[in-house]
């Protein structure tokens, strides 16, 4: 035993730095280093003029800083025959993700609403099948889906890649919204009621601003996992509603001659740039509401 | 005279599980019955039934003298008031209160006159603008009970209304409740499983046993009187004493209890009248007296005193009767020590005695 600390225990505890706390932080550091290098040597190489980019020194910081590769992908880089940059895929993105976004996120707050509050008969099959829709692998329907938009007439347009993200996007948001919806008490429902209130009365009223935590991490996730989609984009996109992602591709794949290096990673860190920045102003709110449906559920 | 609540023939079963079984209760117009029962006996469902939050799978509910065994539970009249207050977070005191009045399309005056009129009543107008989260729980209470009273209902369904809180707030929202009854008059079902709360505001009492009605009577004869051994034993705290006995029958009837005889000439016998045979004896600690008092009953013996508990305003000593365990009250002034033997006398008129299965003599 040590007498280092002969002071009456009292007030608060003085902290102490074990070797458990300096591994845990090593291991920290090691970790963040490793998934900060390659946006590291993104970020360099971007801001450096081809020449430089050349010489192939990876790490060193660009000797002139220019962002003339940004503006290049932006606004005039080739992705196949144009050569717009990636800003109509931006903008194509944007479209896609804002309405397949408010779309489904409402109908599986709807639908976990209901799957929670109105035991209909059927409820639980209902539930069963949706909850195995989200085990499905997405690629073993495409072709059914292809097919059935093609004789609807909507393959290829915003409204069809808008139903194929509000498809797959339904299990997991409907979860979701279930499972926080039962962490409800059943009480607040039968109150409302009483008071006389219907089915969208209490959605709407009662149920959706009690619900905004948990919206916000259905936002968050839908929202990420649609602006980062390709495959679904580059299937159902058609010509003119290819998504960012698509058109980055584009970008990097086609090249005349010269690989520009720099070009490619100022379009690829526009790509990213919006889910980042989500998670960045939202991070804390999402944690909470995943935290929320967790405990509770 | 019409009935305020009527329910007929009444069962529920979730799936095989039959949680109410053929139960017939007629309640009427301005009385408050208070519902008691176990843990899981049923109280709760029958009052979602009542409420129409849940659907009788045979029998009928009548309320104010219509069937409303198919109607949604906003057209049947009734205000419920539930366990744990299901006030609505996001609004204030004020929204929750006029809530159902705005569903229901009521003109804005009125609706801020009931909800002026409710708030009154309750005393709860300094807290109309807040929320819920920043009132206390008697307080919410309060609030929960004004949702109810500002659709000028019929009757009024409580579910266990104060059993989150503290026994001091207890009491007194119970009082609360009780001039509140007496000023709206109107019909109340109340469901606890406190019987000091059922005591202290029934006009009756309907007791529940497994979805069945054990007792449905006054609070003075449910304690007096008890239907059955469960109910005895269910109402009084400290419990009734039971003991063993056998029923002599002749020209000189008594309980024997081992060694002693009880006098039954004083005991009056309900429905199948005396029958020999054996018998459950019951008698309630504080209808037994010690010392001198004693003296002058019907029946007197000496027991020895194994424990006192001292509970105040009396006392509670555990002894043994013909080896049977037995307790009584005393005045909580005593020199009896733990050893001692005691006289004790109590007088079976006021005892009750259950057959063999259980039920009143
Ligand atoms: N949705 C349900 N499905 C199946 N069984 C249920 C359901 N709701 C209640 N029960 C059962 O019905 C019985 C009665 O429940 P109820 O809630 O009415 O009891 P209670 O008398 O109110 O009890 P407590 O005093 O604990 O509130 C219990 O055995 C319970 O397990
Ligand atoms: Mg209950």
């Amino acid at each position: 035993m040590t007498q280092t600390n002969p002071a009456v225990a009292r007030g608060r505890k003085p902290k102490k730095m074990s070797p458990a706390r300096y591994g845990l932080y090593g291991l920290l550091v090691i970790s963040a280093t490793f998934f900060l290098t390659p946006l590291y040597v993104m970020i360099v190489t971007s801001l450096k003029p081809l020449e430089e980019v050349r010489l192939g020194r990876l790490f060193s910081l660009p000797a002139d800083i220019t962002f003339d590769a940004w503006i290049k992908a932006w606004s005039t880089a080739c992705t196949g025959v144009t050569c717009a940059g990636i800003s109509p895929g931006f903008v194509n993105s944007v479209q896609i993700t804002v309405v397949s976004v408010l779309i489904s996120v409402l109908l599986g707050a709807v639908n976990g609403y209901a799957l929670s509050f109105w035991r209909y008969r059927g409820a639980n099959v209902l539930f069963g099948i949706l909850v195995m829709g989200a085990f499905v692998p997405f690629q073993a329907v495409i072709y059914p889906l292809i097919v059935f938009q093609r004789e609807i007439g909507i393959f290829g347009s915003l409204a069809g890649i808008v139903m194929v993200h509000c498809i797959f996007g339904m299990p997991i948001i409907t979860l979701i919204f279930r499972n926080y919806f039962s962490s409800l008490p059943e009480e607040l429902f039968k109150a409302a009621r009483i008071d006389g209130a219907g089915f969208w009365q209490i959605f709407l009223r009662i149920m959706m601003p009690m619900a905004v935590p948990i919206t916000a991490v259905a936002v968050i996730l839908q929202t990420t996992g649609i602006w980062n989609d390709y495959l679904l984009g580059l299937v159902f996109g058609g010509r003119d509603n290819q998504p960012m992602t698509v058109q980055l591709n584009n970008i990097v794949t086609t090249s005349y001659g010269v690989r520009e290096y720099n070009v490619n990673m100022a379009a690829t860190i526009l790509t990213a740039a919006v889910p980042l920045v989500i998670y960045f102003l939202s991070g804390r709110f999402f944690v909470q509401g995943i935290a929320a449906g967790a405990v509770k559920g | 005279m019409t009935n305020g609540v009527s329910i007929r023939d009444l069962s529920l079963s979730f799936g095989s599980l039959s949680v109410i079984d053929t139960l017939n209760i007629d309640i009427q117009e301005g009385e408050f019955l208070v519902l008691l029962g176990p843990s899981g006996c049923g109280k709760s469902t029958l009052l979602n039934v009542i409420a129409g939050l849940l659907e009788a799978t045979d029998g009928e509910v009548w309320i104010s003298g219509r069937n409303v065994t198919w109607e949604e539970p906003k057209d049947r009249g009734i205000g419920m008031v539930f366990q744990s207050y299901a006030l609505y977070p996001q609004m204030t005191v004020e929204k929750n209160l006029s809530f159902g009045l705005q569903v229901s399309g009521m003109a804005k005056p009125e609706i801020s006159k009931r909800v002026a009129r409710a708030a009154e009543v309750l005393q709860i107008e300094p807290l109309l603008k807040r929320r819920p989260g920043a009132l206390s729980g008697g307080q919410r209470q309060r609030v929960a009970i004004g949702r109810a009273l500002v659709r000028d209902v019929d009757v009024f369904l409580f579910d266990e209304p104060l059993s989150n809180l503290d026994a001091k707030l207890r009491a007194e929202l119970r009082v609360e409740i009780k001039r509140l009854h007496q000023k709206l008059s109107n019909t109340m079902i109340y469901v606890t499983h406190d019987q000091i709360e059922a005591m202290t505001l029934a006009d009756r009492i309907a007791i529940m046993k497994g979805g069945v009605l054990q007792q449905l009577d006054t609070p003075q004869t449910i304690y007096s009187r008890p239907a059955n051994r469960f109910v005895a034993g269910f109402i009084g705290s400290p419990g009734m004493n039971f003991l063993n006995a056998e029923l002599e029958a002749g020209a000189d009837p008594a309980f024997k209890v081992g060694a002693s005889r009880i006098p039954a000439a004083g005991y009056s016998f309900d429905g199948l009248g005396l029958v020999a045979g054996p018998v459950t004896f019951g008698v309630r600690p504080e209808h037994v007296a010690a010392g001198e008092q004693a003296e002058k009953l019907p029946f007197v013996t000496d027991v020895p005193i194994e424990v006192i508990e001292p509970m105040g305003a009396d006392t509670l000593v555990w002894s043994r009767f013909e080896g049977q365990e037995f307790t009584f009250r005393i005045d909580s002034e005593h020199t009896y020590r733990v050893g001692d033997q005691v006289r004790i006398g109590f007088d079976p008129a006021r005892a009750s005695v259950f057959d063999a299965s259980g039920n009143r003599l």
